[in-house]
């Protein structure tokens, strides 16, 4: 065992996970690249790169409707990619899954199409404190058009969602509840399964925004009982403009068409047009044909190191992280729920976080600087911004260590 | 410190971040302005007193970082007396060095604030040293609507 595994619990790869990502084996400003930005995006493996190379190459067309060989090969890889992310999400029918571009374009649609059909004036939407703009700017949009309002269950100081709050908000006009599973500024992981089974229980259907979390745990949208779940590849090692929808089949047939296009028709003429079944009248026009491939290697490459493996590996270097963030002088962590992912979101008495970030590019350290799309949980907090550090796969306790010594030097210089 | 740090968080830089100058209310102000960078949070109220063409007094509040706040303090230094058309000229020297626009960088026209020049290394930083003077210029421009860099 190497040094960088030496911490790690059990047999977790590290040294050859690493090896894996191209991308780490550099230097920047002089220093090896610590990568602690992963909550925004991840590095991507080999195994990825070379997919989405190799089906350039050799297999690349445009998908459906093709008589020639490599259309059919084409059709053939993006349709096993849907049942590649079918079984990630442990959904029970493909054509439960719908190609986005992410987590943000899984939202939109769902306002765009379920929202207009099925929101009137003076309807609610349910959604947390704690949410991205993501999942908040697209229900601001349907609600302008529908007239539905938008109710906002609030957090603690942990930045622990109140339960019974949102509970109390769950109310005759309720017509969906929309809820971030793993929060992007604050690591959270909220109670899902119980605000499903809380709004299931007034026949509320749940959207979750997966994007923080499907990096981090095994999602099972069966479990879970959800009726919507949005994710992002980006996030999950895969390449950028490619994300799923799941969303439960009835509610997909029921639901009507929000752009118009190719694909997404059976017959068209001047006078009228027929939709074709989900998902396919969700994906109009030509789609991420290679970056769903690509998406799919990653899931597979993920499944290789086994959710268990990834989990506890995670869990230890935020343990780690926790501890010894508490030597730093005048830090403070942004989100201390007793649930969370592996994210350390901070502030230093009397280093601006964009200070603190530059400082720590300069030690070839990355992390992020800012509001991370997420203005109100920055007000609830009363803070103009945060460091947030990420941590993924990839990471080790040495990349910890670093990091932190990196801040005392910091803190010091700015006395 | 790292050393290729030094062209940006000079000495002056940190002193002017710990002890801003004319960091104060003007309960008497002609004019006072909001500034906001959303990318990053960075708050400023710059308040403006005007005798005859004069800035007879400058000063702000708000929170940012080492670079905004210097910036603001610096720039209330070396307003202070000068004339609207002075101001507006050391502004458009100011911009051009600090957005890498001017190539024979006329440093010593700029005097003491020629020491965040730097922060052209350093384009995801910029607008926290522009701020400051955005917000003189809508100051001086007679405008009250909250100026933003984004």
């Amino acid at each position: 065992m190497t040094a960088a595994a030496a911490h790690t619990p059990s047999a977790y790869p590290l040294d050859r996970i690493r090896a894996d990502f191209p991308a780490l084996a550099q230097q920047v400003r002089g220093k090896p690249l610590v990568y602690l930005d992963n909550a925004a995006s991840t590095q991507k493996p080999r195994q990825v790169i070379d997919t989405l190379a190799d089906f350039y190459r050799h297999d690349f067309a445009n998908i459906h409707r093709s008589v020639h060989t490599l259309g059919e090969r084409a059709t053939a890889r993006y349709e096993a990619a849907r049942e590649t992310v079918r079984r990630f999400l442990n959904a029970r029918r493909a054509e439960e899954i719908v190609f986005v571009r992410g987590t943000t374009e899984a939202i939109n649609l769902v306002a765009q199409s379920w929202g207009r059909a099925n929101l009137k004036e003076g309807d609610e939407i349910l959604i947390t404190a704690m949410e991205h703009h993501s999942n908040i700017v697209p229900w601001q949009l349907v609600c302008r058009q529908t007239g539905a309002r938008l109710r906002v269950a609030p957090i603690d100081t942990h930045g622990e969602l109140i339960l019974e709050e949102l509970a109390k908000r769950i109310g005759p006009r309720t017509r969906l509840v929309s809820v971030v599973h793993m929060s992007n500024a604050l690591g959270t992981l909220n109670p899902v399964k119980e605000i499903v089974a809380l709004a299931h229980a007034r026949g509320i259907p749940v959207l979750l925004d997966g994007a923080q979390a499907v990096p981090h745990l095994p999602v099972d949208v069966q479990a879970l009982d959800c009726d919507f779940y949005a994710f992002s590849g980006h996030k999950l090692y895969g390449p950028t403009g490619i994300g799923a929808l799941y969303a439960r089949h009835e509610l997909l047939e029921a639901m009507p068409p929000w752009q118009g296009g190719g694909e997404m028709i059976r017959t068209v003429t001047f006078e009228e047009t027929t939709y074709n079944d989900p998902p396919f009248k969700f994906e109009a026009g030509t789609p991420a044909i290679a970056e769903a491939v690509g998406l799919a290697a990653a899931i597979d490459y993920l499944e290789g190191i086994g959710w268990e493996a990834i989990a506890a590996h995670e869990h230890d270097l935020l343990e780690y992280a926790t501890a010894r963030a508490g030597e730093v002088p005048g830090l403070r962590l942004i989100g201390t729920a007793r649930e969370k992912g592996a994210i350390l979101s901070f502030t230093v008495d009397r280093v601006h976080p964009h200070d603190l970030g530059t400082f720590l590019d300069h030690y070839g350290i990355a992390v992020r600087a800012g509001h991370h799309c997420t203005m109100p949980v920055m007000d609830f907090f009363q803070v103009p911004a945060t460091v947030r550090a990420s941590f993924g796969i990839y990471n080790t306790r040495q990349e910890v260590d670093l990091l932190i010594d990196a801040l005392k030097e910091i803190i010091e210089v700015f006395g | 410190m790292l050393d290729d740090l030094r062209d940006l968080y000079q000495e002056v830089v940190f002193d002017h971040n710990r002890n801003p100058r004319n960091f104060r209310k003007m309960e008497d102000a002609d004019r006072t302005v909001e500034g906001h960078n959303p990318l990053c949070g960075d708050r400023i109220t710059l308040y403006l007193k005007l005798d005859d063409g004069r800035i007879a007094d400058v000063s702000f509040q708000g929170q940012g970082c080492a670079i905004s706040t210097a910036s603001a303090s610096l720039m209330t230094e070396i307003v202070k007396g000068k004339t609207i058309e002075e101001a507006e000229h050391l502004f458009e020297a100011f911009h051009q060095i600090v957005t890498g626009r001017d190539d024979d960088l006329k440093l010593e026209e700029l005097g003491k604030l020629a020491v965040l020049a730097g922060v052209r290394q350093y384009p995801s930083r910029i607008k926290c040293a522009t701020l400051p003077w955005h917000s003189l210029e809508a100051a001086l421009k007679g405008e009250e609507r909250p100026v933003s860099t984004e």
